[in-house]
């Protein structure tokens, strides 16, 4: 959940007066056009960007002013896959994804093992195990990527831009694969995104953040707020500027 | 051939200024440009309306695009009304198409001269920040070495292996090219003077002391400046920019052990080494110069260097090399944490972290010259 949360950078302010809550088991779509602080947003949330003001809450537990072991427990239960997959390029596929396993479980080698090759399987790279990131093609980094965020069965997961330099049928079966996380694990995912068709596929609950008034400007499920929001921005986001594309047309016919 | 682009001016009424556009406007021909129709605007004031006729237009790019839009504006502030007459419906699209978003207020970040004094107080400000970032990482860097002694610093071992082979035994030919070359330079110095008192025999001290005291590790630290420092921030940088440190912040793996840790320690273990290694292959140099040139025999050369060397200038040598090595690996480190998040912050990072480590190990030295002068070492 974040309440008042402001994002800045100095002083330039990014977004301000942010309020919405995650459900548990939402799949919540951050959106908005580029540049309006989608990401920012993620920083602030997975605890890499403290926000000038305000709060992010994981349950009752106030993120930023907790203590850093309890800031650490947070994370533990979350999952991160980043834009470029930013899998660790001095190690393998499986060192990548065996890492956060050796970090916090006590598992021996044999089972980290074990639960890295489900893992890669589970993303479609088995066999994959013992190649550099820098081997393997950018879909299959993503992919990894979210091996990796997999590797300690996360409560949350974010997302940052996932179908971002995929093709349609890749973008298509890691929304599938997001759902089906959903559902079998009970993963509360967020996800960062602007792609329309993940965004009405996979979306039940979002945010709308505006670049101009430096808020969010809509929330709730994507797809209501299609059929029912009157603010001319979203509309046009959600139908891919359609509206505005007519506005255009008909312009130049004057 | 294609028709040259011209512009056919009259004037059919006192406030009308017709212009006819013909020929091809592409990049790279010679064209006439705005400034033949702003200049006859301006030169007649009582101009109040521009016919723009471009029915003999045959080929056309953005340049004529550009010029289009140039005088559309000029026609804008100068009130005069402007008529376009056989403009190609493509020409029309785009130009729609340039002016249905308006112009960011406040994208354009101007170039505001600021005042005198405004810099002044930037630039100090910004030095305190960078001393705090500076002392807060070696801080880090101290409190994860402590970690590291307890026994519960968190990094690959197979990292640390492997830094210590880029560190120690890929560095050996350069070392050993380097040392020797200093180690002759050296030699052939002393010798121009000495051969003046007949003492050439003392070559052998002086080159054995200034290899031991300064040169040997100066000269290591140097290139390991411009052969590790630069590729740890460089590593460091990168991984920046692919989020693979946010990656390992959010995983609760502190960079500065995985990190920061091995690659210091690497460089720290194999530093008074190659120290050592360059020590003795400048000794060689020096008598490769008095053996060959100066009638001195290996024997009587190697006994003088025996009888001057003792152990506190090779272990200050050796000692320096550490403090160097300390540098060299913070430095490094900390330009490649702090590099943003471009191909060109990378190669910034890359080159401050090589200033940074030399400017380090030169201060340093002279600290060091000046403490040994005072306390008689």
């Amino acid at each position: 959940m974040v309440s008042d949360l402001t994002m800045a950078y100095g002083d330039f302010v990014i977004q301000r007066d942010l309020n919405f809550s995650i459900n548990h088991n939402d799949i919540f779509i951050i959106m908005g056009g580029s540049g309006c602080g989608k990401s920012t947003l993620l920083r602030h949330l997975i605890g890499l960007k403290s926000p000038a003001k305000g709060h992010v809450y994981y349950g009752a537990v106030d993120f930023w002013n907790a203590d850093p072991a309890a800031r650490r427990r947070i994370m533990q239960k979350c999952g991160i896959l980043y834009q470029q997959g930013a899998l660790w390029s001095s190690m393998t596929l499986a060192e990548n994804v065996a890492l956060p396993l050796e970090e916090y479980t006590d598992l021996s080698a044999g089972d980290i093992k074990e639960i890295v090759s489900l893992k890669l399987a589970l993303v479609g790279l088995a066999g994959y195990e013992e190649f550099y990131p820098s081997e393997i093609s950018g879909g299959m980094q993503k992919r990894a990527g979210l091996a990796r965020a997999m590797a300690l069965d996360p409560e949350i997961l974010f997302f940052d831009e996932p179908s971002a330099g995929l093709d349609p049928v890749s973008a298509k079966r890691l929304d599938d694969l997001i759902l089906e996380l959903r559902d079998s694990l009970g993963t509360t995912v967020v996800v960062v995104t602007h792609e329309l068709a993940s965004i009405f596929a996979i979306g039940n609950n979002s945010v709308f953040l505006d670049a101009e008034s430096r808020t969010m400007i809509a929330q709730g499920d994507p797809h209501l707020l299609l059929a029912e929001s009157d603010d001319s921005k979203v509309k046009e986001f959600l139908t891919r500027g359609a509206m505005a594309s007519v506005a255009v047309v008909a312009g130049h016919n004057e | 051939m294609q028709a040259q682009s011209k512009i056919d001016f009259s004037q059919p009424a006192p406030d009308i200024l017709h212009a006819a556009i013909s020929g091809a406007w592409q990049i790279g021909s010679r064209l006439p440009g705005p400034a033949s129709v702003l200049s006859r605007l301006g030169a007649d004031t009582r101009i109040k309306r521009l016919i723009i006729d471009t029915n003999e237009l045959a080929e056309w790019d953005s340049s004529f695009l550009t010029f289009i839009r140039t005088i559309t504006e000029e026609c804008r502030r100068k009130k005069i009304a402007l008529a376009m007459h056989g403009l190609p419906e493509g020409v029309k699209r785009l130009l729609h198409l340039a002016s249905i978003v308006p112009e960011q207020k406040g994208t354009s970040q101007g170039k505001k001269t600021k005042p005198f004094f405004y810099m002044v107080g930037e630039s100090a400000v910004h030095f305190t920040t960078s001393i705090i970032q500076m002392l807060s990482f070696i801080g880090e860097a101290t409190l994860s070495l402590f970690n590291f002694l307890r026994g519960k610093a968190r990094f690959r071992r197979i990292d640390l292996l492997l830094f210590i082979e880029e560190c120690g035994a890929d560095s050996l030919p350069i070392v050993t090219l380097i040392s020797v070359l200093v180690g002759l330079i050296l030699a052939f110095v002393g010798a121009v003077q000495l051969k003046l008192f007949g003492a050439q025999i003392y070559v052998a001290n002086l080159v054995a002391i200034a290899m031991a005291r300064e040169m040997g590790a100066l000269m290591t630290g140097i290139i390991m400046a411009g052969r590790i420092g630069a590729a740890y921030a460089a590593q460091l940088g990168t991984m920046q920019v692919n989020e693979e440190i946010d990656a390992l912040t959010t995983m609760g793996i502190s960079p500065m052990e995985f990190l920061v840790l091995p690659r210091l320690l690497a460089l720290v273990l194999m530093m008074p080494l190659l120290t050592l290694y360059s020590d003795l292959l400048g000794i060689m140099g020096g008598a490769l110069v008095g053996v060959g040139m100066m009638d001195i025999t290996l024997v009587q050369y190697l006994t003088q260097t025996q009888a001057t060397l003792d152990l506190t200038n090779i272990s200050l040598g050796i000692a320096k090399a550490g403090i160097y090595a300390i540098i060299i690996a913070l430095a490094g480190c900390l330009r490649g944490i702090q590099s943003g998040r471009s191909a060109a912050a990378v190669g910034g990072a890359t080159t401050s972290a090589v200033v940074t480590a030399i400017v380090g190990i030169i201060v340093t030295d002279g600290i060091f010259a000046v403490l040994c002068n005072a306390l008689g070492i």
